[in-house]
């Protein structure tokens, strides 16, 4: 039982990230960007099994990697973005799958990494987990202001004298974080679901933008708590487990507000 | 004496081998009041970007005052349905703004009953009052304002141009405008920059409305509340007129609006 104590803080502590950042993702019609991030994670294990540093780090340094290359490819206008984005997406995926394959030496949990694995998660998981929620919650309070104007109108922003450019990354090399974090609760093919579905089934009851990041992390610390739980009960895969679950609130989200709206 | 907020010299600006904007030179000062016309592709949002420092020009410069502070007026701002956002909210991004500015801005603007309103909800002309208030909100040395009538009927615009005179003259600024219309612009301004891929006239708006070129890209003179926006023709020369009129091309049938 331990480990379903471990797996629900290390969930939580995902969702203390997952619930402000996807609100972002969602304002900023990002989704598809988020999934390219998320399959990149992959190659970022590839990374760092071949040169042989931290996991954690070899994601999040890869995922920032793509974003970069993901920005400039987008700048040149050479294909249209949903295309652009489609096509890396998938390329990434591939690849991390491809080149994973190849480093043969050591015994991989592909689908672990695919589907997420909570039987992995250790208390050193959920120190890294803690550490990068903190650091995470505090760099977003710093920038909310900036991120929040850039996201409404950069040009605006970038106008009034925000630093448009660097928010932007910022709020990639966040995103990183907490793609790596999700990794191994929910594996990189959910992460986006986890990220943006929590906060879609907050919006009919949000007045504004931080409350809506709020209840996006109650809605995902609730589905993490109830998935995790029909998942240990049903025994079925704990990831996607608690991404459906969190479909089921935003399915019931948007009943309760179809009724507020007749009523 | 009355110095440069911005300058733009031999600005020339490429997109894809295209030339959008050629040697445009152009100056705002304190106190006054410019107006861009031109028809639709003629380069006018490019301008005022490259004005606004937000593109970099392909050759030639932008220099501005060192300490200038822009208030900017965009032309679209299409918030995504999913953000929350209520016209408060959306005044209190304004970076530096304070307390006391907001309240008199909305006082001016006539928009404090629609604070707490979300701003997917603002009717066109609110949602351009709602713009200009912000702004106003940096006390700004410039107002650069993107079409700020669009939407508006005849009576609206007209009072907003007011609105925008008045403004320059309490807050002691300069005002860099796009407009689709010279004619109820005119007594709000004090020059006017004909624009179609280059600068093809410009000076006082009387002066303006008689050059060939004007005449040329908006017609011959008739009463001035008749002008409709003709200038279905891609351009046919007169002699005095030697300059290159060829960029930016489009089709004729996208011209009208």
């Amino acid at each position: 039982m331990m480990w379903l104590l471990d797996a629900l803080l290390a969930g939580w502590l995902l969702s203390l990230m997952s619930g402000p950042l996807g609100s972002f993702i969602v304002w900023r019609r990002m989704a598809y960007f988020g999934d390219t991030l998320a399959h990149s994670a992959l190659l970022g294990v590839t990374l760092g099994l071949l040169l042989d540093i931290q996991l954690n780090l070899a994601i999040i340094l890869c995922a920032v990697f793509i974003a970069l290359m993901l920005a400039s490819l987008q700048r040149q206008h050479l294909i249209p973005s949903d295309t652009l984005l489609g096509l890396m997406a998938h390329t990434t995926l591939a690849a991390g799958l491809v080149t994973l394959s190849l480093v043969d030496n050591v015994r991989i949990d592909l689908n672990g990494y695919l589907f997420g694995d909570l039987l992995a998660v250790d208390r050193q998981d959920l120190m890294a987990m803690a550490m990068g929620a903190a650091a995470v919650l505090f760099v977003l309070s710093r920038i909310w202001r900036g991120l929040l104007a850039a996201t409404v109108s950069e040009e605006l922003a970038q106008v009034e004298g925000y630093p448009v450019a660097r928010l932007r990354l910022l709020f990639m090399v966040l995103l990183a974080v907490v793609i790596a974090g999700a990794m191994k609760l929910v594996g990189v093919l959910l992460i986006t679901a986890l990220l943006i579905i929590p906060a879609a089934a907050a919006r009919p009851f949000s007045q504004g933008p931080k409350q809506m990041a709020l209840i996006a992390t109650l809605i995902s610390m609730f589905a993490v708590a109830l998935g995790l739980w029909l998942s240990y009960h049903f025994d079925t895969p704990a990831g996607p487990s608690i991404v459906l679950t969190s479909a089921m609130v935003f399915v019931v989200s948007q009943l309760l507000k179809g009724r507020a709206q007749q009523a | 004496m009355n110095e440069y907020l911005i300058k733009l010299q031999d600005a020339t600006l490429e997109r894809q081998g295209r030339t959008i904007l050629n040697k445009v030179n152009l100056e705002v000062r304190t106190g006054e009041i410019i107006t861009l016309i031109g028809p639709n592709g003629a380069g006018k949002s490019s301008l005022l970007k490259l004005a606004l420092g937000l593109i970099t020009p392909t050759r030639g410069q932008r220099h501005s005052r060192g300490d200038l502070r822009i208030g900017y007026m965009p032309q679209h701002m299409s918030l995504p349905d999913t953000l929350p956002l209520s016209l408060k909210h959306f005044l209190q991004l304004a970076k530096g703004f304070q307390r006391s500015q907001l309240q008199s801005a909305c006082q001016r603007l006539n928009i404090e009953h629609l604070l707490d309103r979300p701003m997917q909800r603002l009717s066109g002309g609110e949602l351009q009052r709602a713009l200009l208030a912000r702004a106003l909100l940096s006390q700004p040395h410039l107002l650069v304002l993107d079409e700020p009538v669009q939407g508006l009927d005849i009576a609206g615009q007209s009072e907003l141009y007011q609105l925008i005179a008045d403004l320059k003259d309490e807050l002691n600024c300069g005002v860099l405008m796009v407009s689709h219309d010279l004619h109820l612009v005119m007594s709000a301004t004090d020059r006017v920059v004909c624009l179609n891929g280059h600068i093809c006239c410009e000076g006082h708006p009387q002066t303006v409305q008689k050059d060939p070129s004007y005449l040329e890209l908006f017609g011959q003179s008739m009463p001035a509340h008749l002008v409709p926006y003709t200038h279905h023709h891609d351009h046919v020369h007169t002699d005095d007129c030697l300059h290159d009129h060829s960029t930016p091309e489009k089709p004729a049938d996208q011209e009208s609006s």
